[in-house]
C-alpha cells in the first residue's frame, strides 16, 4: 500500500468533510476575499493596459491604420500623392486605403446670435481640420458609426463639418490649452471657419463622439475639396495617407516594402506604433507594473488571510489533531487536509473570479468601456496571463495553508492531546 | 503480550525535576483485562501513556510482542498505534464535522481499506456498542455516553490487539457508565485485552486483575 496515497486519501476525506461542515459564513467570506484577489490580481492589471491599448488601438483603427505616410518634415505636404497612392493601392496586402488634407484653423460659433443678444457670447477656438472622401473614410475607419447626433457627410456634401466631440462643451472634459469647447452648437447649427485666412460659413451636419483621447474627438471634418480650397492648396497632393492592411499582414515588413519603393524620398513612412504619440508604449509597460504591484499586494494579503484562518483553524482543533496522530493518523495525512482545504478556497474563489470576470466583466466592459478622461478603457486579459494568475494565486493559497497545518502538526501528540504546551 | 520493563518517567520544568513513575514492571498477557486504580496523581495515566506509546519513557523499555518499542522510529510507532492498539479517551476525543460512522472510519482508512470497506466494518464496530441506528449523527447530536461509545466503536473497529482506555467513564452519568462498562465486560468476553484507568472500585472488579499505583509505583497487583 502506497502510503502517500493512503495519506492523500485520508487528507481528501477529512478536508472534505471539514470544509462541508463549516460555518457558511466563513467559507463565504474566505471565498469572497480569494475573488477579490483573484479580480485584483487580473483586472487591475487588465484594466490598466487596457487603458493605453485602448487609446494605441483609437489610434489605429480611426486615424493611423496600419502604417501611415506624411509630408516630410521640411515639406507641407506628400508630393506626387495621386502616384504614390496608385502604388500603394496596387500592393497586395492593402485593404483600404485613404487620403486625408488636414489643416489648423480656427472655428467660431454662436457669432449670429450674439449679434443680438448681449448674453450670447461668441465661441471661437483653434482646431485641427481634416478634409476626407466621406465613402473612402467610411470603409477604412466606419467613421459614421461615432456620429451620435445628426448624420454622416454625403459624397456630394458641402459646407459641412463632423464635430469631434472635445469641440462640444455637453461632450468635452473642459477646457485644454488651444481649445475651448463651443456652446450650444448642434446638428444644423452655423458654424464660421478660418483657415488660412480664408473664411467660410458652414453647417454642423453631425457630431462625432468618442473618448478624448481618441483622433476623431480631436478632429473637424469636412469634405476634401472643400478643406483643399480653403488651404489654397492648388494642387491634388494630400497630407496623410493611411494604410489598413489585410488581417495577418505584418506593418513593419510592409513599411519596408514602401521604403524599398522609394516612397520614403516624399513621405515619412511610419508603422502605427511608431506613430502613436511618444511613449505609450512605456506608460503601457509601466501601467503593466504597476497593475502587478497591485495584484502582487492582493495576492499577499490573500495568501496572509489564508494563513491566519488555517492557523487559528488548525490551533483550535490541535486536540483532535492530537488525537488523530494519536490513533496513528499521519500528520502528513491531516497535512494534505489542510492544503485540500486551502486550495478549496483557491479554486473556487478563482472560478467564481473566472465567472465574473469572463461571463460579465470582460463582456460587459467591451460592450460599455469604461470611460475615463485619457481614453476608453476595456479590460486585457488574456486565457494565458489569466492561467499563470491563477497558478500563482494557488501556489500562494497553498503554501499559506500548508505551513500554519505544519506548525501544528509537528507539535508533540500528547501535548496537543492534553492541551499542555 | 506487552511488557513494561522498569519504566521511570520523569518530568522537568526548569530546575524541578518530578519522578512521576519511579521504576514499574509490568507484563500484560493476551486476553487480560487490567485495572490499573490508584489515587488522583499517582501515574496511572503516565502509565498508560508510556505502554500505548503515545509517550517515551525517560528510561527503561516497553516490548510489545517480545519486540523492544522503544528503538522504533516514530513513523513505526504511529504504524503501531494505528494497527495494534485501540484508544478510548476520557473526553471521548471525537472529531466534531464528522459523523458518528465518519470518526469510526478515519482509521480504517488509514490502515489502506477501501471506503466501502471501511464503512461497513465501521457500521458493524457501531452495532456492537448499540449506535448503528444513528450513524449520521454529528457528535454535537449524541449525548455523552454515546459519544463515548463511538469512540470504543472507533478504538475496536480494526480489532486492536490491545485496547486502552483513560477513565472512560470519568465524565458520565451512573447509567452511561453501566453501559459502557457493560460493552467492556463483552469486549473482554471475546477475548479483547484491555488496559483500563478507573477510580472506580466497582468497575475495577470487573478485571481480572487491577494494578495498583501509588505514587509512582506498583504497590499491589
Ligand atoms: N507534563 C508534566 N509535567 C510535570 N508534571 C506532570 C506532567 N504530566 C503529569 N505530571 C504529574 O505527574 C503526576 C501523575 O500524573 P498522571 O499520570 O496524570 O496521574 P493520574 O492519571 O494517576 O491522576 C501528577 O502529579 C502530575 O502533576
Ligand atoms: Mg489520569
Amino acid at each position: 500500500m502506497n502510503s502517500l496515497f493512503t495519506d492523500i486519501r485520508v487528507g481528501w476525506y477529512l478536508a472534505l468533510r471539514q470544509v462541508r461542515r463549516a460555518s457558511k459564513w466563513t467559507t463565504t467570506l474566505i471565498v469572497f476575499v480569494m475573488v477579490l484577489t483573484f479580480l485584483d490580481l487580473v483586472v487591475v492589471t487588465g484594466v490598466l493596459v487596457g487603458l493605453i491599448d485602448g487609446i494605441t488601438n483609437l489610434y489605429r483603427t480611426q486615424e493611423t491604420g496600419d502604417v501611415i505616410l506624411t509630408a516630410l518634415d521640411n515639406k507641407n505636404y506628400i508630393e506626387n500623392s495621386a502616384q504614390v497612392a496608385a502604388l500603394i493601392k496596387g500592393l497586395p496586402q492593402v485593404e483600404t486605403v485613404t487620403e486625408r488634407y488636414s489643416s489648423g484653423g480656427t472655428i467660431e460659433a454662436n457669432y449670429q446670435e450674439s449679434a443680438g443678444d448681449l448674453n450670447t457670447k461668441t465661441n471661437e477656438t483653434g482646431a485641427s481640420f481634416v478634409g476626407i472622401d466621406p465613402n473612402t473614410e467610411q470603409a477604412f475607419g466606419k467613421l459614421a458609426g461615432y456620429v451620435k447626433e445628426g448624420s454622416y457627410l454625403s459624397e456630394n456634401d458641402y459646407d459641412a463639418v463632423l464635430l469631434g466631440s472635445l469641440y462640444v462643451d455637453r461632450y468635452s472634459f473642459g477646457k485644454m490649452p488651444s481649445l475651448t469647447p463651443l456652446e450650444n452648437v448642434y446638428p444644423g447649427s452655423k458654424v464660421r471657419v478660418t483657415i488660412n485666412g480664408n473664411v467660410r460659413e458652414m453647417t454642423v451636419r453631425g457630431i462625432l463622439v468618442s473618448t478624448a483621447n481618441s483622433p476623431i474627438a480631436q478632429r473637424i471634418y469636412m469634405p476634401a475639396d472643400e478643406l483643399r480650397l480653403l488651404m489654397g492648396r492648388t494642387d491634388n497632393n494630400v497630407d496623410e495617407i493611411a494604410i489598413l492592411l489585410k488581417p495577418g499582414a505584418d506593418s513593419g515588413v510592409f513599411r519596408d516594402t514602401l521604403l524599398r519603393s522609394g516612397v520614403g524620398d516624399v513621405a515619412k513612412v511610419q508603422t502605427f506604433d511608431e506613430a502613436i504619440p511618444n511613449g505609450v508604449g512605456e506608460v503601457k509597460d509601466t501601467f503593466a507594473q504597476i497593475g502587478n504591484a497591485i495584484g502582487s499586494v492582493g495576492l499577499v494579503v490573500a495568501s496572509i488571510t489564508i494563513f491566519i484562518v488555517i492557523f487559528i483553524n488548525a490551533l483550535t482543533r490541535r486536540k483532535f489533531i492530537g488525537i488523530l496522530k494519536g490513533i496513528g493518523v499521519t500528520g502528513r495525512a491531516i497535512e494534505v487536509s489542510y492544503v485540500f482545504q486551502s486550495l478549496f478556497y483557491a479554486v473556487i474563489g478563482s472560478g467564481v473570479g473566472l465567472l465574473v470576470l469572463y461571463g460579465f466583466l470582460v463582456p460587459y466592459v467591451s460592450a460599455h468601456p469604461i470611460v475615463l478622461p485619457i481614453s476608453a478603457a476595456i479590460i486585457v486579459a488574456p486565457v494565458l496571463d489569466t492561467t499563470v494568475r491563477i497558478a500563482l494565486i494557488v501556489i500562494a493559497t497553498v503554501i499559506a495553508g500548508y505551513i500554519p497545518s505544519r506548525m501544528i502538526v509537528r507539535k508533540n501528540t500528547l501535548d496537543s492531546i492534553l492541551g499542555r504546551n | 503480550m506487552i511488557e513494561a520493563k522498569n519504566i521511570i518517567k520523569t518530568f522537568k520544568n526548569g530546575p524541578i525535576e518530578t519522578q512521576v513513575l519511579k521504576g514499574i514492571d509490568l507484563i500484560v498477557n493476551d486476553g487480560e483485562f487490567i485495572a490499573i486504580m490508584g489515587r488522583s496523581g499517582a501515574g496511572k495515566s503516565t502509565l498508560m501513556y508510556q505502554m500505548s506509546l503515545l509517550d517515551h519513557p525517560t528510561s527503561g523499555a516497553i516490548y510489545i510482542d517480545g519486540k523492544d518499542a522503544t528503538a522504533l522510529t516514530s513513523h513505526e510507532r504511529s504504524r503501531l498505534r494505528l494497527v495494534t492498539f485501540g484508544y478510548v479517551f476520557q473526553d471521548y476525543a471525537l472529531l466534531p464535522e464528522l459523523t458518528a460512522l465518519e470518526n469510526v472510519v478515519v482509521p480504517l482508512l488509514m490502515q489502506g481499506m477501501s471506503e466501502k470497506d471501511a464503512a461497513a466494518r465501521a457500521l458493524r464496530a457501531l452495532q456492537r456498542v448499540g449506535l448503528h441506528e444513528r450513524p449520521g449523527n454529528l457528535p454535537s447530536q449524541l449525548s455523552g455516553g454515546e459519544q463515548q461509545r463511538v469512540s470504543i466503536a472507533r478504538a475496536i473497529a480494526h480489532e486492536p490487539t490491545v485496547l486502552f482506555a483513560d477513565e472512560p467513564t470519568a465524565n458520565l452519568d451512573r447509567e452511561s457508565s453501566d453501559a459502557i462498562m457493560e460493552i467492556f465486560k463483552e469486549l473482554h468476553g471475546r477475548g479483547q485485552t484491555i488496559i483500563m484507568v478507573t477510580h472506580e472500585d466497582e468497575y475495577g472488579t470487573l478485571a481480572n486483575r487491577i494494578i495498583r499505583l501509588d505514587d509512582g509505583r506498583i504497590v499491589s497487583s
